[in-house]
């Protein structure tokens, strides 16, 4: 066997080292999450819906949640995307004040939506122990405060870290991956907001 | 089924020796599988040691990796079709069995089946004969008795965990979970008692839940129905109405029922005909004085977990209320 | 045009050679040291924790296992009362699911062979990689040590409600079985996304999609099973704790709950759970057969698109669990028709196998014997899988012995009999060392006889009426003879894992080295020392074809260019692996570990009150937050060095 062997090389050395979306490892590991959660997500609403085929009222013997909080909330998400999506385009220009505004504005909507969901809790007009009806609602909103709090922290997080000197090509990734799970938060709030508030109302009829 | 003359092959509780259409129709079906699988088993196998033992390399050291001939690799594409073909035909042959036999099972009689209710406990089996006349509602425990040739409907639920009713000779089992009604359709055609057990793990004593389908013929079926229904006859023999004393005195009422007397819980069998069972304890113990005794005074060394406590008494009061019991026919 | 050593010549490497081992070296050694141990993030010291831990708890679940044998030897026997063996069947079937088959299965496996084999230097996600190991080991610790504590599981390795609930279910047993969910299933769904990223986007140059080496495509497949599965469980235990802990009347029917919600989500993972430990089995028997026939695979498309087709259809299957519960016949009859024709792209590949022994020339050293055993032993469960397939049938052997015989044969033919054919396979590349063939052999033959005495009666006693999950049964049933021979077959199978035992130990000091590539195998993880250094690769390779060995070019190009003062990475694309871009590993760090701690806590005690979850949190987020904060130096010297992506 020939001891040694000349090879030609592949040389990588001009590649880049800041790549956003497919090209990013950890968009493909936060598509990762997205898939995960999003199928708990669809296995609560499914779960939500097998428990009303059990019922024959629903909810029994109480009023539905009241409209006003969760379609307030409804309405943050829904304007919030506004400055999601463009500082994530800026993002991938390595564009850092619009980075740094964008961040600051999405962590002011999100404690605009914690606070709001506050309200929607107290006024879902259940408790969740009086049945299996307001333990699937509780369930399911709480799976969703769940996310909404820990994308919170993750958002406040990198929005100081665009304010220290450690921004480099990474964490531009970051901030374009911070965006996308926004828009999984409040994607899959509507289809949550239509179960819970709406559900009940449509089926009721 | 070859396995049925299996030398010590006791034939009670299992699926292969039906004595009804419910099992026996199940019974074609795996016969179905077992002849088509162990044939395909075998082939495959064979196959699998002749191509071994053909192609065997003897040296001690690896041989060179092979180049792959679009020759040999033609043939092979040829034979793992035929073999992929043959599968699925197979398969398609054992699942329109399987549908042809589930239909069967499902079109059994129910407009005119006889109707009995059983509820599942931890660890054992309430039993009622529901009648349109509420003096002639039977209520038993464990022994199930039934006439024979009719169409059965087995119509149950759970009072507490999921239990699983199930007696394999005469038909599949049927899980009995709380907040569910279901209705199981059976036939029994061979005069016995037939064991059937508790087929859902539901706790610690999961292993002693048992039960008997007793097939009697109609007329016998009947008589043991009314006498079922009837209340208890008042003792008789100064034991005996000591015996009630004591049972009326004990802790016995507060899980017993007792028809004719003021006894009237619910919670533990009903003991209005006790003495007419041939097991106690869900099918643990054979019905005789010594057991029922032990039974009384310490359940819990005999079926650890179970709901009964122990019953403290005297030896005289025992025998006394064994008396009584025993009256309870 | 570099001068390279051969990989399996025994000539000294090059000076540059040297020198740039050692430069590699020095940036990708593990830490030294107590410390150090806990800052490991290189996935062959993660994978092989995964793989020693695994064992031992195969080896506690199979003791456990005795333990039930010989209460079930003779009937109304007291080895055990009621409640112990109660905990024994539910911690054996947790065990062996939760904490070896999965672990060993999926995560060992892939973490240590998936970088390996698709030619890059690390796992992607290293310090998660690192933390869902802690979350393992703690998680199993915690379920032993409330066992030892008799808070022991009791209900069944499923679990169901109501007994399971907070009626029926009184103290903490429950949600200590609840809690090894949690642990067991957020390493799981880590592992899964790591091992989808490393395939999709750190492959070598070359090795497009039709190139990508059939275990690989494998454990793929079971990583977005896990994905999609693992939520399902992740559910019923949630909504199981939450009854249990807070008052929710999810599975309360008395107001308006339901008992079989349970059910429907436990088995819509438990039944891709048991495909999920399956499909590695045949991720392994696929090298096995490559590599021991002399040939490439026969039919990789076949193979290839019938792992993905199982894949998918395991999700269709999930009712077949729960056919006595009464559900429509439409129903029944739909998941019949899946569970049956699931079979089909399993006997593709069994065929597809046969044919590349037919075609090749077969070596029978001991990783083969395994791969035999292995058709011997699956293939019996997979037809006695048909029985229960069909609804009418399975109404009388569901929740029998004739069911604990086919799982056991599927789940010990599938996946322990590939497992030893990986460990003997693969000891030498993982340890340098060759394991005694003769050893190997009797270990084989002793566990194949003892396993067949121990489980292929129980088939018989099924049918026989003995159901499942009994701590004792009557005489005269017909069965004590059965179940003592059934019991003596376990000695066998107790003296076949010690005969391995002694062997590993032995080989570990005094084996004969195996050098690079002792099997002449054909994928990449054999294209570098043994065991591997921290770096992986001296020269990242390039690839030609199928078995990158066998198919490599004369002068096969290798990969320069990266930086060597870093741990630096490729990216190449996901269908064709063309380069793509560069990036860099994190370093060791200390955070995984206090994340895992931090967590652990959280877990442990939500269990005791509901307030663990929201005070629990904050120690995590801080754990988090430290985890994922840059370090200062590192990130100025990548901000010098950037190159941006052109958009």
């Amino acid at each position: 066997m020939a001891e040694r062997v000349e090879r030609p090389v592949l040389d990588v050395s001009r590649l880049p080292t800041v790549g956003f979306g497919t090209h990013s490892i950890t968009w493909w590991g936060i598509m990762g999450m997205m898939a995960i959660e999003g199928t708990v997500f669809v296995l609560m609403i499914a779960s939500y819906f097998y428990l009303h085929s059990r019922n024959s009222e629903w909810p029994p013997h109480r009023n539905p949640p009241d409209l006003l909080w969760g379609t307030v909330n409804l309405g943050l998400f829904l304007v919030s995307v506004i400055p999601n999506e463009w500082y994530r385009r800026r993002a991938r220009k390595g564009d850092l004040r619009a980075v740094q505004i964008g961040l600051v504005l999405l962590s002011l909507f999100g404690i605009g939506n914690v606070v709001v969901r506050y309200f929607e809790l107290w006024h879902l007009n259940t408790d969740w122990s009086i049945d299996a009806y307001g333990s699937a609602v509780w369930t399911l909103m709480g799976l969703h405060v769940l996310h909404l709090v820990t994308d919170l922290v993750d958002t406040i997080v990198l929005t100081i870290l665009f304010f220290t000197s450690l921004v480099e090509g990474k964490r531009f990734q970051d901030a374009e991956e911070n965006a996308a799970y926004w828009y999984f938060v409040v994607a899959f709030w509507i289809p949550i907001y239509l179960v819970i508030y709406w559900a009940p109302r449509w089926l009721h009829a | 089924m070859i396995l049925v003359h299996v030398p010590g092959f006791p034939g009670n509780q299992t699926s292969l020796n039906p004595v009804g259409p419910g099992a026996e129709r199940i019974e074609g079906e795996f016969a179905l599988i077992f002849w088509i699988t162990a044939i395909v088993y075998c082939l495959v196998l064979i196959a699998l040691v002749v191509y071994v033992l053909r192609r065997r390399h003897s040296l001690n050291i690896m041989p060179e990796p092979m180049p792959t001939t679009p020759q040999s690799d033609r043939w092979a594409k040829v034979a793992v079709s035929g073999a992929m073909v043959v599968t699925v035909l197979l398969l398609f042959i054992m699942m329109i069995g399987s549908f042809v036999t589930g239909h069967a099972l499902g079109n059994m009689n129910r407009e005119t089946a006889y109707t009995i209710d059983v509820y599942g406990h931890q660890w054992w089996w309430e039993v009622h004969y529901p009648n349109d006349e509420p003096d002639k509602t039977v209520v038993t425990a464990n022994e199930i008795h039934v006439p024979l040739g009719v169409p059965l409907r087995i119509h149950g639920t759970s009072r507490d965990v999921i239990h699983s009713f199930w007696a394999p000779n005469v038909q599949g089992k049927r899980d009995l979970m709380p907040g569910y009604e279901t209705d199981v359709m059976m036939q029994i055609d061979q005069p016995g008692r037939w064991r059937g057990q508790c087929a859902e793990y539901c706790g610690e004593q999961h292993a002693h839940m048992s039960f008997y389908m007793v097939a009697e013929p109609g007329p016998q079926f009947q008589q043991w129905l009314s006498q079922q229904a009837a209340s208890s006859v008042p003792p008789s023999t100064p034991q005996a109405v000591r015996g009630q004393q004591v049972f009326l005195g004990h802790a016995c009422v507060m899980c017993h029922t007792v028809r004719g007397t003021p006894a009237g819980s619910r919670v533990g069998p009903d003991l209005t005909h006790v003495a007419s069972r041939s097991t106690i304890a869900a099918g643990l113990l054979p019905n005789t004085i010594g057991n029922l005794g032990g039974w009384i005074l310490n359940a819990q060394s005999i079926k650890p977990g179970c709901r009964m406590p122990p019953n403290h008494m005297t030896g005289s009061e025992l025998q006394d209320l064994l008396a009584y019991l025993e009256t309870l026919k | 045009m570099i001068t390279t050593t051969a990989i399996e010549s025994t000539a000294e490497l090059t000076e540059q050679e040297r020198a740039q081992a050692a430069r590699l070296d020095a940036v990708w050694s593990e830490p030294r040291g107590f410390w150090g141990w806990f800052k490991a993030v290189h996935h062959t010291t993660i994978g092989k924790r995964y793989a020693v831990t695994a064992f031992i708890f195969f080896l506690l679940a199979g003791l456990l296992a005795g333990g039930m044998r010989l209460q079930l030897a003779f009937p109304e026997a007291h080895v055990l009362s009621n409640d112990l063996y109660n905990q024994f069947f539910t911690m054996h079937g947790s065990t062996m699911m939760f904490l070896f088959a999965v672990p060993m299965m999926f995560e060992a496996l892939s973490v240590y062979f998936v970088p390996l084999m698709v030619g890059t230097r690390n796992i992607a996600f290293p310090r998660l990689n690192a933390y869902s190991y802690y979350l393992y080991l703690f998680g199993g610790l915690m379920f032993y040590i409330a066992f030892l504590c008799n808070t022991g599981a009791d209900r069944g390795w499923f679990s169901y409600v109501p007994l399971a609930g907070p009626d029926y279910g009184p103290g903490k047993r429950p949600d200590f079985w609840a809690q090894l969910i949690t642990f067991t299933e957020v390493s799981g769904l880590a592992v899964a996304v790591e091992t989808i990223v490393t395939v999709f986007k750190l492959r070598a140059p070359g090795m497009s999609l039709n190139r990508i080496p059939i275990f690989v495509w494998g454990q793929v497949v079971v990583a977005f099973m896990v994905i999609f599965s693992l939520p399902g469980v992740v559910l019923s235990s949630t909504m199981l704790l939450l009854d249990r802990t807070c008052n929710t009347q999810l599975f309360n029917p008395a107001v308006g709950g339901d008992v079989l919600l349970y059910q429907h989500l436990f088995w819509w993972f438990g039944h891709p759970e048991v495909y999920i430990i399956f499909i590695p089995g045949t991720a392994v028997i696929s090298t096995i057969v490559t590599t021991f026939c002399r040939r490439h695979a026969f039919g990789y498309l076949v193979l290839v698109l019938s792992l993905v087709a199982t894949g998918f259809m395991a999700f269709g299957l999930w009712v077949h669990h729960m056919f006595a519960t009464g559900i429509p016949q439409i129903a029944e009859s739909y998941f019949t028709a899946a569970s049956m024709m699931i079979a089909i792209p399993t006997g593709a590949q069994i065929f597809c196998w046969i044919a590349t022994m037919a075609t090749g020339k077969v070596v029978l050293k001991t990783p083969m014997w395994w791969a035999l055993g292995f058709f011997f032993t699956f293939i019996m469960g997979g037809m006695t899988g048909i029985f229960v397939a069909s609804v009418p049938v399975d109404l009388q052997i569901h929740d029998t012995y004739f069911v604990v015989a086919h799982f056991h044969y599927v789940l010990i033919g599938g996946a322990v009999f590939p497992l030893f054919g990986a460990i003997s396979y693969w000891f030498p590349k993982v340890t340098g060392r060759m394991l005694s063939e003769t050893l190997g052999q009797i270990t084989f033959w002793l566990f194949f006889v003892g396993f067949n005495i121990t489980f292929f009666p129980m088939h018989l006693v099924g049918i026989r009426g003995m159901p499942r999950r009994v701590y004792t049964y009557p005489p005269n049933m017909g069965w004590t003879t059965l179940n003592q021979i059934e019991s003596l077959g376990y000695v066998l199978l107790f003296i076949a894992v010690c005969v391995f035992l002694a062997n590993v130990s032995r080989s570990l000091k005094t084996g004969s080295l195996a050098g690079p590539n002792p099997w002449k195998a054909g994928t990449l993880e054999w294209a570098t020392t043994s065991p591997p250094p921290h770096y992986n690769f001296l020269h990242l390779p390039t690839v030609n074809g199928r078995e990158a060995l066998w198919d490599a070019a004369p002068n096969q190009p290798v990969v320069i260019g990266l930086d060597e003062d870093a741990r630096s990475f490729l990216t190449t694309r996901t269908l064709d692996a063309e380069p793509e871009g560069r990036d860099e590993f994190p370093r060791p760090s200390i955070w995984p570990f206090l994340a895992a701690i931090a967590t652990s806590i959280a877990f442990i005690g939500s269990i005791f009150t509901p307030w663990g979850i929201t005070i629990g949190a904050i120690p995590v987020a801080i754990t988090m937050i430290g985890w994922f904060w840059p370090e200062r130096q590192p990130a100025e010297r990548r901000r010098a060095r950037e190159i941006w992506q052109s958009e």
